[in-house]
């Protein structure tokens, strides 16, 4: 077996750096120069060749730096190393490394990017502040990309191929040849008489060069990884129950506990007494932290079992009392002085609405709770001049300011262990959890805490995706969409979660209009205006951020538009497109599912397309009318993503991405009364189960220029297409989601 | 109380009615099998009680004593993988991982029971199991796969 599958468990148990000791290669020079992270750590006999190649005796090591919350990054920053430094993926080890400027595109202010609109390319250079400016090109150029995806997709390879040229080189110098006339295979240099040197026989001889940089990188028709079907790296592992994830990490000493948090989130605590709970055998421990109470005990079982027991008088929310009043908020929101964009402004919409609209509709989405099914977790220790942390998180290094804060120690002793993730959606680019196992490690000096939420305070104490509502407008003439107006009012997903890391947040946020302002569909009178709510519950990003709520909003708006031109909706779609990718998208999805009108016999098909992060993607769903209700039988999904890295894992991400999307729209909303969630476990957050899965044909496209991520964008399309299959079975117009408060699921 | 595990016998010291998943994954560090939802709405926790499917965290310690209880890192290894494993790596199936461990073993039990199972029979064996990365399409698969593998072995 490869000894892939065990490399993060050693990194888990070992609690100190993972790559402690080795030789570490980068491309590092060619941006701005960071110390080489691995430099530091390296042992006597080992080197490493950019940040992201180690050799040391045991092997090779590749360092995968973006964390993986189950998308399967670490496999693929592995193979794009391995694809230029001719390893085979089986003989190597991976490692995620410790967070360092170096993994990062330099600046601060991409990880912050990053972190409010996670790999959104465009949108992510709309950072607040300066959408305005930004906005209008983008808008009309829509060139996107996901430039995370794109970077490490050069970076990644160049690195590899420094690494490797720098082997050839220490190894043609020692044997006195030429490295041009030297060969790489599995590992090795081979010399021009055929003699074969291992790469970790080179450790002393590398360890004095300078690596070779500026190495052109080889031609896609030579890969030997990219494009091909690959066995993910982490596989056995996690099908043997021998992935260590957060919340299997154990550190010599460690206590476990979980919190007890005012049940209307984010209110504070007046007081506690603690005096039954602390009389449950096994309980240590039971103290204040911010917003509630810390239950330290020797088993997680016994600490959720007296956080039951902890009498305590919690203050008011400021939240609405009922869930009328959010929606109310959202409803004060359509107004000149809320309005927060209007970067799409096609034609002359007032004129062309003066004689009337064909429609006049509102649509809603519900807050929705992340819930990836790993609660979130970590373990902490506090010593007087240090700090250690093991979780599994998407911003570590806003992680490492947070605790320094909290415990007066300096960010650089604050040492960050980054684990599996078993999930995340966006639910680990907050860190809570970490702040809280902080305070209670603080009041428990140099023992480890391990902090667990119950699934109950994890579902309960979600930072959750916007809550949104969309009204349309718009006219049609000879079959045809003429013009298109539509409003969407939210409260700021991207104020919400700057304010928790503490970063001011001024100007337009983006993703109110996400998955909308952009499409490419050339409609002669189209306008999309973005409206900023009043904060109501705090939010955070949930996968594919706004064109979650947007993506469903345009859809079906523009398929009620279309059903009153009675003209076809793909059809339309095609006519309207602006270019020549969305085009190919729309008509690879048509001509997988043979799409040809209506179907009758209580079958319905819809269509939808949204172009989010970079990839303009097209989805059809298939449901049939049955007498227990609708039964959702087939879905094809075309996506346009320049390059497919890994075929098979690129089909199980968007099956998945369908499956998330489908299942949330179905059936899921948290919704709060007096502040507090009144979903609290997945009997009442349920989405789709495997009796209710479709069938999912998947179609990657590589007709565009940017090799882009898939996590996200096939989420947004999912809804409304699924809308639009049930009006076409049933004639029953869906407006708002969950769905399930209309209609019946199978 | 003693309770043997993957063919090993612990002494441990629990009460009664701690769910055996936490005596599994905190007292005696079998962390293969995972906590997702404590309520036995998603079978993260499965496990095998002799032979059959139970969700560790509906079952009290004291109910499996004298059981043959069996993990996922029972079931095979990593370097010596039980047939419904092998499928499910044959097929890719996993994203997060986080359900495997349950999905697995819910797998392995129905298997077990019924060596040619149906559609509905798969549907209605693995409807407890969520999957939130939403892996169903490849389980399916996989689980047809073990079928066959299983009956030609
Ligand atoms: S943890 Fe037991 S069923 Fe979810
Ligand atoms: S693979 Fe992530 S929950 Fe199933």
């Amino acid at each position: 077996m490869s000894r892939l599958g065990t490399i993060t468990r050693r990194g888990f148990l070992v609690g100190s750096v993972a790559v402690a000791g080795g030789i570490a290669f980068g491309t590092y020079t060619v941006r701005k120069p960071h110390a080489n992270p691995l430099s530091a750590d390296l042992a006597q006999g080992e080197a490493a060749l950019t940040p992201y190649v180690k050799l040391t005796r045991e092997g090779i090591t590749l360092i995968t730096p973006r964390a993986d919350k189950g998308q399967g990054v670490y496999h693929v920053q592995a193979a794009l190393i391995a694809e230029e430094l001719d390893v085979d993926l089986d003989a190597v080890m991976v490692d995620p490394g410790m967070p360092s400027p170096a993994y990062w595109n330099t600046a601060l202010s991409t990880e912050a990017a990053e972190f409010f609109v996670p790999e959104a390319g465009t949108m992510q250079d709309l950072t607040i502040g300066a959408v305005n400016a930004v906005m209008k090109t983008a808008g009309v150029q829509i060139t996107g990309g996901s430039t995370t995806v794109a970077d490490q997709f050069v970076k990644l390879r160049a690195a590899g191929a420094s690494a490797r040229e720098t082997l050839k080189q220490a190894a043609a110098v020692r044997a006195g040849v030429s490295a041009s006339a030297c060969q790489t295979d599995a590992g090795q240099v081979i010399l021009p008489d055929g003699t074969q040197v291992a790469y970790t026989d080179l450790i002393a001889d590398v360890a004095q060069m300078r690596p070779v940089q500026d190495v052109p990188l080889r031609d896609p028709s030579t890969w030997r990884y990219i494009g091909k079907p690959m066995q993910r790296i982490d596989m056995r592992a996690k099908c043997t129950g021998t992935q260590d994830y957060g919340i299997d990490a154990a550190v010599d000493g460690m206590l476990h506990a979980t919190v007890l948090l005012n049940p209307a989130q984010g209110a504070g605590i007046k007081s506690f007494d603690g005096t039954e709970a602390l009389k449950m055998r096994g309980v240590r421990d039971v103290v204040p932290i911010t917003g509630g109470v810390g239950i330290v005990a020797d088993n997680t079982w016994r600490a959720f079992q007296a956080a039951a027991l902890v009498e305590a008088e919690w203050e008011d929310s400021a939240m609405p009392a009922e869930m009328d009043g959010h929606w109310a908020a959202l409803d004060a929101a359509f107004t000149e002085e809320a309005q927060d964009s209007r970067v799409r402004d096609d034609g002359d919409m007032d004129a062309a609405l003066e004689a009337g609209s064909a429609i006049e509709t509102e649509y809603r989405a519900p807050y929705l709770a992340h819930a990836p099914l790993e609660p979130i977790n970590a373990i902490v220790r506090v010593d007087d001049d240090k700090v250690e942390i093991w979780t599994g998180t998407q911003i570590p290094r806003f992680t490492q300011t947070n605790v320094s804060r909290i415990t007066g120690i300096p960010a650089e002793n604050v040492i960050i262990h980054v684990l599996m993730m078993g999930g995340s959606f966006g639910h680990r680019l907050e860190d809570d959890v970490v702040r809280q196992a902080t305070e209670i490690a603080m009041q428990m000096k140099g023992t480890p805490v391990k902090l667990t939420y119950s699934r109950e305070m994890d579902m309960t104490h979600d930072y959750t995706r916007q809550i949104a509502m969309a009204r349309a407008r718009g006219t049609v003439a000879d079959g045809k969409v003429e013009s298109f107006d539509l409003g969407i009012a939210m409260p700021s997903v991207i104020t919400s979660q700057m304010g928790r890391q503490g970063l001011p947040a001024s100007g337009p946020d983006s993703q109110i209009v996400a998955g909308a302002f952009e499409q490419p569909f050339a409609i002669p009178n189209h306008r999309v205006t973005g409206y900023r709510a009043a904060p109501l519950a705090p939010l955070s990003s949930w996968r594919s951020v706004g064109a979650s709520t947007n993506g469903f909003f345009y859809n079906a708006a523009l398929d009620e538009l279309i059903h009153a031109a009675g003209t076809d909706p793909l059809e339309e779609r095609l006519r309207l497109a602006s270019d020549d990718v969305t085009r190919k998208t729309l008509e690879a999805v048509g001509e997988m599912a043979d799409w040809s009108g209506p179907m009758g016999n209580g079958k319905g098909r819809g269509i939808a397309f949204t172009k989010s992060f970079g990839v303009p993607t097209a989805e059809i769903v298939e449901v049939t009318a049955t007498e227990d209700g609708i039964k959702i039988d087939k879905v094809w999904v075309a996506a346009e993503v320049g390059t497919v890295v890994d075929p098979v894992n690129f089909e199980n991400l968007v099956q998945g991405g369908v499956i998330f999307a489908l299942g949330h729209a179905m059936n899921c909303e948290i919704t709060y009364t007096d502040g507090v969630a009144d979903q609290d476990n997945y009997y009442s957050f349920e989405g789709m189960r495997l009796p209710q899965c479709p069938e999912i044909m998947v179609r990657g496209l590589e007709n565009g220029d940017r090799v882009l991520g898939i996590g996200e964008p096939p989420v947004p399309p999912a809804a409304p297409a699924l809308a639009g299959a049930i009006f076409a079975a049933t004639g029953t117009r869906l407006r708002e989601m969950p769905f399930n408060k209309f209609v019946d699921f199978v | 109380m003693k309770l043997t595990v993957d063919g090993v016998t612990h002494e441990v010291d629990v009460e009664d009615d701690m769910p055996l998943l936490w005596v599994l994954r905190d007292e005696l560090g079998i962390t293969g099998v995972k906590y997702g939802c404590g309520v036995a709405q998603c079978g993260a926790c499965t496990i095998h009680l002799d032979g059959t499917a139970v969700r560790s965290c509906q079952t009290w310690a004291a109910d499996a004593e004298g059981a043959e209880i069996t993990t996922i890192q029972g079931l095979g290894t990593p370097d010596n993988l039980h047939a419904v494993q092998a499928a499910w790596v044959e097929h890719q199936v996993a994203q997060c991982g986080y359900c495997q461990s349950g999905q697995i073993m819910q797998a392995a039990a129905l298997l077990a029971d019924n060596p040619s199972p149906s559609d509905q029979d798969i549907d209605a064996a693995m409807g407890g199991n969520l999957c939130r990365c939403g892996t169903y399409p490849r389980i399916r698969a996989a689980v047809k796969t073990a079928a066959a593998n299983l009956k030609g072995a």
